[in-house]
């Protein structure tokens, strides 16, 4: 079963799109739809029909800018202040500005939002300021349509390819990319034009506390590729420092409360069944008011619902168990727990990097273009802040018509032959030992660290520590690495990513010297925000080998924030009232 | 250094009097995103040949015969 084979193809095409999830699908359909005439392969290391972060639905919009009941000025706005003022506001406004035509368009597909008595789509209130939160209460369909949507375009699916290196010209053009055959080993090497990498969060960072590797909150095959080939090839990685923390079911990765729930009057409570933040949204600084809760005497936290009337409660737990993440209702089953009867205790999740739900990703500009000529990112691996799945499909469309026009406007780039090789030797390196440790278990290690070490609150000393078992974990993966066959090579390949992102994760922190975003970025030796250094990007780079980190000025804003706004997501506790 | 194998309980159960992978059946297998599927060489009966779930469904949900079941790993029962 899965025997290595021996094998290399070559293909080309105008456009390259890795990852076929969210992001990828929609880049795909647009570069397409730019020029018909050229060529646009989409390749994923599972499926396309069940890929990425929404591989079995979603049940919600999140982050939707419908006419009527919020503004691009206003969304961008909340979106800057609650980033804690990190950010480029122009990829937001664009964002804020481009999604409810892609509502639209995805209406079209026949996924379906929720709409009242009157045909208007009935958004919902979760964020601090503003209205954005749309239900797809058949959400289960978005993959299907999407599927639909790639054939009739007639766009060409690579499944079971496995991406593992970028390819670049000798002056760091793009040229193209590497990819193995997740049941086979073989070897695919597609030159192209231009490359958009839509390759998810990296969501096996951290070790979920349950000590079972893939009951991560990410979708597992989603173990931050992405990252490490855009570091590999060159391009800067923004505020990687900034975690994505997530409140969850204690045990169960499936979201908790804020955006299903939280309209119907369900909420985050602490022991004694009391309210203790103002919003549920997810932002760093809620994240932080709910660890506080935890660790203290009133903890730990809970999801309340057993206030709300049966008919209310039925209608939640039908989105809740049935669309995003349907094993839930079993996981409570298991645990006859009811939300009519008591409250559901909550946790936080694994540490990992998400530009989706915070703002760690892969730079890119408001075309989507990262800092490599040619090369793209969209999705919750680009460093556009809190766009979640809205976000990917947006972005994901201005990165595909983008680099459709750089493909029409430039030839294929030259890259070394001997980069293929290498990267051959790289790869198969597991494959011809006899004797050696498997990737799971160099992974769990390197997971285990990152849990121990980098999880926040960080400490620099920890970090240090952290940063020198992580470099013999690096020994024992370049050096004694063992897989028997092609299945186990793509989890040795996903274990590089993994730890390449932890050092990443590691060094990231370590630069920006003070506290930002909450729980996301909690420094107990420099405790304070110190906007004077600090108000800034920071972009990590692999400089001949080195990996750095260097500041990036904040551009200037779009939509202004007066001084009395700023500061309004760091008010998230719950004052006594007299 | 030897390798053992350790035995572990795993979330993914086929019902091989309805499954039809022997028919050449093998949605469940292409759907699924960490592809942990295979169709059983004794058997040609789809099983989980490795244990790296996420248990998000898509084999139970897009099986033509409902063959599949997936629970809750035990760990986290």
């Amino acid at each position: 079963m899965d025997d290595i084979v021996e094998g290399l193809s070559e293909i080309s095409c105008d456009v390259l799109v890795i990852g076929g999830g969210t992001a990828g699908p929609m880049a795909a359909l647009k570069a397409k739809a730019k020029n018909p005439k050229a060529n646009v392969v989409l390749l994923e290391k599972a499926n396309v029909k069940r890929s990425g972060a929404i591989s079995m639905g979603m049940d919600g919009l999140n982050n939707a800018v419908i006419p009527g009941y919020a503004t691009p000025e206003q969304y961008t706005k909340e979106i800057t202040i609650a980033n804690d003022g990190i950010v480029d506001q122009a990829a937001v406004y664009k964002y804020a500005q481009r999604c409810y035509g892609i509502i639209e368009e995805l209406d079209s597909y026949g996924i379906r939002f929720l709409k009242n008595e009157n045909g208007d789509f009935a958004v919902k209130k979760v964020h601090h300021i503003g209205t954005y939160v749309l239900p797809m209460p058949n959400g289960e369909t978005v993959k299907k349509a999407l599927y639909r949507q790639l054939r009739r375009a007639r766009i060409l699916i690579s499944n079971r390819y496995m991406a593992t290196r970028l390819l670049t010209s000798s002056s760091g053009r793009i040229a193209g990319a590497i990819a193995v055959n997740t049941r086979t080993a073989e070897f695919l090497v597609l030159k192209a034009k231009s490359v958009i990498l839509c390759m998810g969060a990296a969501g096996r960072l951290g070790l979920p506390t349950s000590g079972y590797m893939f009951g991560t909150y990410e979708n597992a095959a989603n173990s931050g590729d992405g990252y490490a080939m855009a570091y590999h090839a060159g391009a800067a990685l923004a505020n990687l420092e900034c975690f994505q923390i997530n409140p969850l079911i204690k045990d169960y990765n499936g979201p908790a409360c804020a955006y299903v729930a939280g309209p119907f009057g369900a909420y985050t409570a602490n022991g004694e069944g009391s309210r203790f933040i103002e919003c549920d949204y997810w932002s760093g600084q809620m994240m932080l008011e709910f660890f506080n809760e935890l660790q203290s005497g009133k903890g730990p936290v809970f999801l309340k619902l057993n206030h709300l009337h049966e008919n209310t409660i039925s209608e939640i737990e039908e989105t809740l168990h049935k669309v995003e993440r349907p094993t839930r209702g079993l996981f409570h089953e298991g645990r006859s727990t009811d939300y009519r009867k008591e409250m559901i205790e909550m946790h936080i999740s694994e540490i990992g990097f998400c530009s989706g739900h915070s703002a760690s990703g892969v730079f890119v500009d408001e075309f989507a273009r990262t800092t490599v000529p040619g090369l793209y990112a969209a999705g919750d691996m680009a460093s556009v802040p809190h766009n979640y799945m809205l976000g990917a499909f947006t972005n994901g469309s201005v990165a595909g018509e983008d680099a459709m026009m750089f493909a029409d406007n430039h030839d294929f780039a030259e890259f070394d032959q001997a980069d293929v090789k290498r990267e051959q030797e790289r790869v198969l390196a597991p494959t011809r030992r006899e004797d050696g440790i498997p990737p799971n278990q160099i992974e769990y290690k390197t997971r285990r660290l990152v849990n121990d070490y980098l999880q926040p609150p960080k400490v620099s000393r920890k970090y240090e520590i952290g940063q020198k078992r992580l470099a013999e974990v690096r020994e024992d993966m370049e050096q004694n690495m063992m897989v028997t066959n092609a299945h186990e090579l793509m989890r040795a390949l996903e274990t590089h990513s993994i730890l390449d992102c932890a050092d990443m994760a590691a060094h990231a922190s370590l630069y920006r010297t003070e506290s930002r975003w909450g729980l996301y970025h909690l420094r107990t030796d420099y405790p304070e925000k110190n906007d004077e250094d600090w108000f800034c990007h920071t972009l990590l780079t692999n400089k001949g080998g080195r990996m750095t980190s260097e500041k990036r000025e904040v551009q200037p804003y779009v939509v202004p924030i007066a001084d009395e706004e700023k500061g309004l997501y760091d008010k998230q506790r719950i004052r006594a009232s007299a | 250094m030897p390798l053992a194998t350790t035995h572990t309980t795993v979330p993914v159960v086929v019902d091989d009097a309805k499954c039809i992978a022997d028919k050449g059946c093998t949605v469940c297998v292409d759907v699924c995103p960490l592809d942990v599927l295979r169709i059983s060489d004794m058997t040609k009966k789809a099983y989980m040949a490795y244990d790296e779930c996420w248990y998000c469904m898509p084999c139970e949900a897009d099986c033509p015969t409902g063959a599949v079941t997936v629970n809750i790993p035990y760990l986290l029962r």
